[in-house]
């Protein structure tokens, strides 16, 4: 029979050995449990002198005390190794793609459209639209276009006969909203618009946002800061912004609007034809004679309206230099915007 | 409209340079298009005489000319067939640089020494022509530089004017626009009525007196078409962009551009009878001035003799009755026709012409005896016309008449946001040619000058006042208008929700024409007539779509075609077809899909995807739809597989379709691999239910599966609803765990697997509840679909 020292060497020797917590348990048991070893010399404290007995009993107990928190320890070894490797095994490479379908996006003239209506319907105008397939009034009388009149010239129109055509602009929205509400209005008209021209700056569809505003006591200084503020608002930017006195049969007065070109800063370059100023949109005060068509007392409200090419505000924003790779759908010209 | 600067200011001549005079009328509302040179840089050629000219001893085709340049008598050989003796030229002296650097030294030609060279107007970069050598008047200054002697150190500015803006073009118009904006006088030419020589007229009769209502003629005899028109009417006739072609012409086109009135000179002799302005009849013709014969329409307003048409009025002048080398006597034209009756009539034959322009867009209905008067003196000077009593035919109640309109300055300053002086007011009225007259402070009377015809209420006297105060000396204010309150419709699903869906599940938008190519569209849609363009801009734009479709197998395609082997796009927008009720104009949502399921990558097996993907990514995009319920029934279209094609329906109705691109369809279009599709209508789309609480129930569930095996024939979602029928109310959800065909399974039948849970909100279901709605599944499914219970 061992001595109490060697059965300590022992059972510590036999937890060193232990490579798993299987082993662990039958070494609890064989020394710890009620017939382990190490309780087997508890009992046999009966055979000693009782003087000898406190004394030897406590060194077993000693013995019992160091088997059990080197089986403790050994364990949490053993876990603590089993994590490590199990660790190491399921690292992977984090830096593979991640597992996914492709990105898709929406167009740039969605995006920018999107734009443009937040900063309207910020400031309390509604989004209105229309039908794309017109009639000559809608689109050229109501907005005092007679049939004779020289501006028709300046929209090359698409017709399917002759009192029905692709409107050529989004004002017929504004007309449609007046006749058929009461003022005060404010609208913006998105959508798209037609005239048959195709060349490198001008494709047969393109995107407008046209906006009116009618109340009594509007002014064109009124018009003025709408349209600062949106400029600003839409580039981001503090630029120049200057209104160039034009014609549009449906406002007067009539101002083009220039900014400040966004590609030089107003410097002259290829883009602005040197002329450090870069055209972006036309506008007004909304004519008596467009109010009176609509059933709008012109004595009591006046108006502004606005229009601006959805495209060229898109390319200017982001330096797009072809009009027409908006419309070839190239999967790699529109996932640039996603 | 193109003119020259200096022209403009011996009208009027502000102390601002180009640069600021350009700006200026660009922000009046005048827009400056370009502004060039008049002629390219050139220096040391001066005016000089051919005093002799000797056949060169040792070529042909060359001359050597002893030429008085002023100071001294040079050499110059010169091959031009036009130089001779007597004549003024250009001589670009030795040391002279030419347009395109082109420097003139001493050189020797076949042995003869030529000390500088006699100038085409082609070498001066005056013109493209090349005939000869520039031959100059006589009385010009011998050793003067030629850039001083033509005054060549000008602009030729040219303006893109508005419709409504006819009064600038000419002249006069910019000249009364640039003195306002300065405050500049303005000098005109001194035009006098000038006394008749002799008492030859030509009968004149206004049949159609509302297209003309105001005729002017003259009769001028001796007219000597072989003189030479002056060089400075040739320039300011080449700066303003019109070729010089023989003294009457020149003059009529000259007048046109100094006063606005377009002028006409006919060979007299070649007239008969009289003039006649009316339309014309059905199957006139005539050989206009540039040689094509036309058939002219009854809407068309022409001069006409005893013989017919001569000229179309205010458009262009007839061959037969222009004036030639032979011309003797000529009968001058200047009339007003009504803008209604000319407009769009030279676009219909092709034309556009400096008279039509401004016809369309309104003369001066009171200017035509001052620019006869002015060209008779002109032509007088040039070649010794003799002048005949002026003949004016008109119908003054067809004249429009100018407006009277009141103006308030309270109108002004609520317009503009401002308060304008009375005093800039009037002052600016007046130098635009307004008849102003106070009626109390501030409120006026403004009579229109007779060129303003387009004045007719206080609007347009506020958008003159503002435009020549200048735009941008306006303040700029925000509005200030009442915020209504509002929000936004839940039972209305915002598109932009779908949108984004479809793109965060991989579909990029696209934006195609409205307009497609017919033959494709009638392929895929033979019983849809597309609404067809009129005037199609291209036969492959030239029918309205009446799917989203077209357009987007044309955009997979160009991306195919660009080696791209993955693609989903989606678009929205309107589709047409004809109705009964007549143009159908339908808000669509479209997609199409090809290619693999998921991106090439390291953990995809590059599957392509098949309808179930597209399916599955449409449930996805519809489950937005708070509240709907979309059914998904086999269903046929022209365009999609008819084994792989199913109805999209809500409540019953038609929403639209999903499928697999029919196999003629994508052997026509060249697609290799399966591609997929779906169209929406948005109206039915997009109308939503607010979500119906119901208490949560605080009892367990009970569960069973059930597998049947049916005909492979059995649509599952038919299946899926008579189980659902016989579930009862307590159903909670039913799912199809699996399909499965092949090995123990009859090969024509197929094995469905559904789970079904049940919950009562108030108490627990039994065992025997739950079998007895099981079994009476089970009974129906066996009527219905001849299931049998797979074991």
């Amino acid at each position: 029979m061992d001595t109490l020292t060697q059965l300590h060497g022992r059972a510590l020797e036999a937890v060193q050995q232990a490579t798993n917590p299987q082993e662990l348990d039958e070494l609890r048991v064989r020394f710890l449990g009620k017939k382990g070893e190490v309780t087997a010399q508890l009992k046999s404290l009966g055979a000693l002198a009782p003087e000898d007995r406190p004394a030897a009993g406590a060194k077993i107990n000693e013995v019992k005390t160091a088997v059990a928190d080197a089986i403790s320890a050994r364990k949490a070894h053993l876990e603590e190794q089993a994590l490590s490797a199990r660790l190491a095994e399921e690292k992977i490479d984090v830096t593979q793609p991640g597992r996914r379908q492709a990105m898709g996006g929406l167009h740039p003239v969605t995006q920018t459209l999107r734009r443009m209506e937040l900063f309207f319907v910020n400031i309390g105008y509604d989004v209105a639209v229309g039908p794309e397939i017109e009639d000559d009034y809608h689109n050229f009388e109501a907005l005092n276009i007679p049939s004779h009149h020289p501006a028709r010239a300046m929209h090359d129109t698409f017709y399917f006969d002759a009192g029905t055509l692709l409107r050529t602009h989004t004002s017929p929205v504004q007309v449609r909203t007046m006749e058929n509400g009461e003022p005060p209005f404010r609208i913006v008209c998105p959508g798209r618009v037609y005239r048959c021209d195709s060349d490198l700056t001008h494709t047969p569809m393109f995107h407008q946002m046209e906006g009116l505003m009618v109340d009594t006591d509007v002014s064109f200084a009124d018009l003025k800061g709408t349209v600062e503020e949106f400029l600003r608002v839409f580039f981001e930017k503090e630029l120049a912004v200057r209104f160039r006195p034009s014609y549009f049969p449906f406002t007067e007065p009539s101002a083009e609007v220039d900014i400040e070109c966004v590609m030089c800063g107003g410097d002259g370059c290829r883009v602005c034809s040197r002329t450090g100023w870069i055209e972006v949109m036309g506008c007004g005060m909304v004519h008596p004679k467009v109010l009176e068509a609509s059933g709008v007392d012109a004595k009591k409200y006046s108006g502004f309206a606005f229009g601006m090419g959805v495209e060229r505000l898109a390319m200017l924003r982001y330096g797009v230099n072809d009009l027409r790779l908006f419309f070839e759908n190239d999967l790699k010209f529109l996932r640039q915007f996603n | 409209m193109k003119f020259s600067e200096q022209w403009l200011r011996e009208w009027v001549n502000p102390a601002i340079d180009a640069q600021t005079l350009m700006d200026q009328i660009t922000m009046a509302g005048l827009e400056v298009d370009g502004a060039e040179p008049v002629a390219e840089a050139f220096e040391g050629v001066v005016v000089a005489e051919i005093v002799s000219c000797e056949p060169h001893p040792n070529a042909d085709k060359l001359q050597v000319c002893q030429v008085n340049a002023g100071n001294e008598t040079v050499t110059v050989v010169c091959g031009a067939p036009n130089a001779r003796a007597g004549i003024k030229v250009a001589l670009a002296q030795v040391g002279a640089v030419l347009p395109g650097d082109f420097k003139i030294k001493k050189a020797k030609l076949r042995q003869v020494e030529s000390q500088g060279m006699l100038c085409s107007e082609k070498e001066l970069g005056l013109s493209e022509s090349h005939d000869g050598i520039l031959e100059l008047p006589e009385a010009a200054d011998v050793g003067q530089d030629l850039r001083v002697y033509l005054g060549l150190d000008d602009l030729a500015i040219e303006v893109d004017l508005t419709p409504n803006r006819a009064d600038c073009l000419s002249i006069a118009g910019l000249a009364r626009e640039v003195g306002v904006l300065n405050d500049s006088p303005v000098t005109a030419p001194d035009i006098q009525s000038i006394a008749a020589v002799h008492d030859d007229t030509f009968p004149v009769t206004l049949s159609d007196t509302h297209g003309c209502p105001r005729y002017v003629g003259r009769v001028l005899n001796d007219v000597n078409v072989g003189a030479a028109t002056p060089v400075w009417m040739v320039e300011r006739l080449r700066r303003g962009g019109v070729r010089s072609i023989d003294p009457v012409v020149d003059v009529t086109n000259y007048v046109m551009l100094e006063l606005g009135q377009p002028m006409h000179g006919f060979d007299l002799d070649r007239l008969k009878d009289g003039i006649d302005v009316r339309r014309a009849k059905a199957g006139e013709k005539l050989e206009l001035l540039d040689g094509q014969i036309i058939e002219l329409g009854e809407d068309v307003l022409v001069i006409a003799d005893g013989n017919g048409p001569l000229a179309m009025a205010g458009v262009m002048g007839g061959e037969q009755s222009g004036v030639s080398t032979d011309t003797r006597r000529v009968f001058l034209e200047s009339a007003f026709f009504a803008p209604v009756e000319i407009a769009g009539r030279a676009r219909n034959y092709g034309l556009h012409t400096d008279a039509s322009h401004r016809f369309e867009r309104g003369v001066d209905p009171s200017l035509q005896e001052a620019a006869v008067e002015r060209a008779t003196a002109l032509l007088i000077d040039i070649c010794g016309a003799k002048p005949g009593p002026l003949v004016v035919q008109e119908a003054s109640e067809n004249i429009p008449a100018p407006a009277t309109i009141e103006l308030s300055a309270e109108r002004v300053a609520t317009a503009l946001g401002m308060n304008i002086d009375a005093a800039e007011i009037e002052r600016i009225l007046r130098g635009l040619g307004f008849d102003v007259s106070q009626q109390t402070t501030g409120q006026w009377s403004v009579k229109a000058p007779a060129w303003r015809f387009d004045m007719a209420i206080d609007a347009d006297l506020i958008e003159e006042i503002a435009r020549i105060y200048g735009y941008n000396r306006f303040p700029v204010t925000v509005p200030k208008a009442a915020l209504p309150p509002r929000g936004r419709a839940e039972q209305q699903t915002d598109i932009d929700l779908l949108v984004d869906r479809l793109a965060s599940l991989g579909y990029q938008e696209a934006i195609t024409y409205s307009f497609v190519e017919p033959e494709l569209q009638t392929k895929m849609f033979p019983k849809e007539g597309g609404i067809e363009l009129a005037n199609p801009i291209s036969a492959d734009m030239a029918v309205m779509r009446v799917s989203l479709w077209p357009g987007l197998l044309k955009a997979l395609s160009h991306n195919l075609n660009r080696q791209q082997e993955r693609v989903r796009l989606f678009e929205t927008g309107l589709r047409f077809r004809a109705s009964d009720e007549g143009t159908e104009q339908l808000n669509m949502l479209a997609g199409v899909a090809t290619g693999s399921r998921l991106p090439k990558g390291w953990y995809s097996d590059n599957e392509a995807l098949d309808f179930f993907d597209i399916k599955g990514d449409l449930e996805q995009v519809l489950g937005l739809i708070k509240g709907a319920n979309f059914e998904f029934v086999s269903g046929q279209n022209s365009a999609l597989h008819p084994g792989q094609c199913a109805r999209i329906e809500r409540d019953g109705k038609l929403i639209g379709y999903i499928g697999a691109v029919h196999p003629n369809l994508a052997r026509e279009l060249g697609l290799k691999q399966p591609t997929y599709m779906f169209e929406l209508r948005l109206d039915r789309v997009l109308p939503a239910q607010l979500p119906a609480f119901e208490p949560l129930s605080r009892f367990p569930s009970s569960t069973r599966d059930l597998a049947v095996v049916v005909d492979e024939e059995t649509p599952v979602a038919e299946l899926m609803n008579s189980v659902r029928e016989k579930a009862g109310d307590d159903l909670e959800s039913l799912t199809l765990f699996d399909i499965y065909r092949g090995k123990g399974i009859d090969s024509q039948r197929k094995s469905v697997a559904l789970g079904l849970t049940w919950q009562n909100p108030s108490r627990t279901l039994t065992d025997e509840e739950i079998n007895s709605l099981m079994d009476s599944i089970i009974t129906t499914l066996q009527t219905r679909f001849d299931a049998t219970l797979r074991s």
